[in-house]
C-alpha cells in the first residue's frame, strides 16, 4: 500500500510528523471516538451529577439561611416580650408599692390624730388635776397655817378667837 | 537516519525533538490504517479515563459538603459554566456540555502529555484542526439556523461609516474564516514548541558541563508547559465561547 511506504518514510524524516497527513485519517478516527465518549460521560452522567449536587447545595444553603432568619426573627420577639413582661412587672411593683405606701401613710395619719387627740385628752384632764391639787394645796396650807398660828397664840398664852386668827392669816399671805 | 547525520556534526550532539510526535502504531507492525490503535489512540483513551475518573468517580458520593475529589470537578464544572454565561450569555448554556468536552479533553491531553515519554495528542494538527473545524461549523450552522440571513449582519459593521462597510466587511469575512485555521494552530503550536525545545534542551544534557544547565532549563520549561497546556485549553474554551456569542447574538 502507498500509505505503508509513506508512513515509514515519515517516522524517520527530520520533519514535522504533523504534516505527515497519512495517518490523519487514523487520529480522527480516534478523536472522534475520544470526544464522543467524553461528550456521552459527561452529558449522561457527571454534568447532571454535578449540577444536581450544586443545586441541592443552593438549595439546603438557602434554606438553612431562611431557617435561621426565621429563629433570629423569634429571637427577637421573644426578647421583645421579655422585655414587655419585665416592664409591666415594674410597673406593677410600683403601683403596688405607691399603694402601700398610701395605706401605711393613712393608717399612719389617724393613729397620729388618734394619738394627737388622746394626748390632748390627757393633758387637759392632767391640768385639771393639777389645778384641783394645788387648789387643795393652798387650802391645806390655810388651815395648817390657821392651825399653827392659833397653837402659837395659845402657847404665848393668848386666847385667840378662830375669826381673827384666820383674818391675820389670809392677811399674811396674801402679802 | 537523517536527523542523526544533521547532528553528528555538533561534536556527537543527537537532536530529535520532532521524534516524539511520530505515531506508531501500539502493537507493532509498520501499516497504519484508519483504525489501528497508535500511540495517539492509547494517550486520548488515558484522557478519556481521566475524564472519567475525576467528573463521574471523583463524584460519585453527590455529597452536600464536598470530598476533595468532588470540589475538583464541581470546581472545573464551575469555571467552564460560569465561563459559557458570562463570555457566550445565558442562552449559549445548552452548548454547555459540548464545550465541557473540549475543555476536558484538551486539559487532559495536554497533561497527561507532559509525562516523560507520553504522547501528546493535541500537539498534532490532526486533532486540533478537527476542534476547530468542530466549532467553526457549530458555529456557523447555530449562527444561520438562530438568525438566518440576519447572521451576516455580523459583517456588515454598522456602526462605521457607509463608506468603509464594504471593505470592513472583507476584512470581517476573512478574520471570520481565518479563525479555526489560528484556533487550531494556536494550541498544537504552543503543545509542540514546548516539547520540542525540552527535547532540544535535553539533547543539550549529553555534554557534561553543559548538563546542569541543561536541567535548569528543562525545568523551568516544564513549569511553563504546565501553565501552557491549561492557558492553551482556557484560550481555546474562551474563544470557543466568543464565537458561540456572535452566532447567538451577531449583531455588533
Amino acid at each position: 500500500m502507498a500509505t505503508e511506504t509513506h508512513a515509514a518514510e515519515a517516522a524517520s524524516a527530520p520533519g514535522m510528523p504533523q504534516l505527515d497527513f497519512s495517518n490523519w485519517g487514523n487520529q480522527i478516527f480516534w478523536l472522534v471516538l475520544t470526544l464522543l465518549a467524553i461528550y456521552f460521560v459527561l452529558s449522561r452522567i457527571a454534568l447532571p451529577r454535578i449540577a444536581a449536587v450544586l443545586a441541592e447545595r443552593q438549595g439546603t444553603i438557602t434554606n438553612d439561611i431562611a431557617a435561621a432568619e426565621e429563629l433570629k426573627a423569634k429571637a427577637v420577639e421573644a426578647e421583645e416580650a421579655y422585655n414587655k413582661a419585665l416592664a409591666d412587672a415594674r410597673a406593677e411593683a410600683q403601683r403596688i408599692v405607691a399603694e402601700a405606701k398610701a395605706e401605711i401613710q393613712a393608717e399612719l395619719d389617724t393613729a397620729t390624730d388618734k394619738a394627737d387627740a388622746e394626748i390632748a385628752a390627757k393633758a387637759a384632764e392632767s391640768e385639771k388635776a393639777i389645778a384641783e391639787i394645788r387648789a387643795g394645796a393652798l387650802e391645806g396650807i390655810k388651815d395648817v397655817a390657821n392651825a399653827t398660828a392659833v397653837e402659837l397664840v395659845a402657847a404665848l398664852g393668848g386666847a385667840a378667837e378662830d375669826a381673827d386668827v384666820t383674818e391675820a392669816v389670809d392677811a399674811r399671805m396674801k402679802g | 537516519m537523517a536527523s542523526e547525520a544533521h547532528g553528528a556534526e555538533e561534536g556527537g550532539l543527537v537532536f530529535h525533538p520532532m521524534d516524539q510526535f511520530i505515531i506508531k502504531p501500539l502493537f507493532g507492525g509498520d501499516t497504519i490504517s484508519w483504525y489501528t490503535p497508535t500511540n495517539a489512540t492509547l494517550w486520548m483513551a488515558l484522557a478519556v479515563v481521566a475524564v472519567i475518573a475525576m467528573m463521574v468517580i471523583g463524584t460519585r458520593s453527590r455529597a452536600i459538603v464536598p470530598s476533595r475529589s468532588q470540589s475538583i470537578g464541581e470546581l472545573a464544572y464551575g469555571f467552564v459554566y460560569k465561563m459559557v454565561e458570562d463570555v457566550a450569555g445565558k442562552d449559549a448554556v445548552k452548548f454547555f456540555p459540548y464545550i465541557m468536552t473540549l475543555f476536558m479533553f484538551i486539559v487532559f491531553a495536554n497533561f497527561l502529555g507532559l509525562i516523560p515519554m507520553s504522547f501528546t495528542p493535541t500537539s498534532h494538527f490532526a486533532v486540533t484542526v478537527v476542534l476547530a473545524m468542530l466549532v467553526f461549523l457549530t458555529v456557523t450552522i447555530v449562527g444561520f439556523v438562530k438568525n438566518g440571513a440576519a447572521f451576516l449582519g455580523l459583517f456588515w459593521v454598522s456602526s462605521a461609516p457607509l463608506a468603509l462597510r464594504p471593505i470592513l466587511a472583507i476584512i470581517e469575512v476573512i478574520s471570520y474564516f481565518v479563525r479555526p485555521v489560528s484556533h487550531s494552530i494556536r494550541l498544537a503550536g504552543n503543545v509542540m514548541a514546548g516539547h520540542a525545545v525540552i527535547k532540544v534542551f535535553a539533547g543539550f544534557a549529553a555534554i557534561a558541563v553543559v548538563s546542569p544547565v541543561s536541567v535548569v532549563a528543562i525545568t523551568a520549561m516544564y513549569g511553563l508547559e504546565v501553565l501552557v497546556s491549561f492557558i492553551q485549553a482556557y484560550v481555546f474554551t474562551i474563544l470557543t465561547c466568543v464565537y458561540l456569542k456572535d452566532a447567538l447574538h451577531p449583531s455588533h
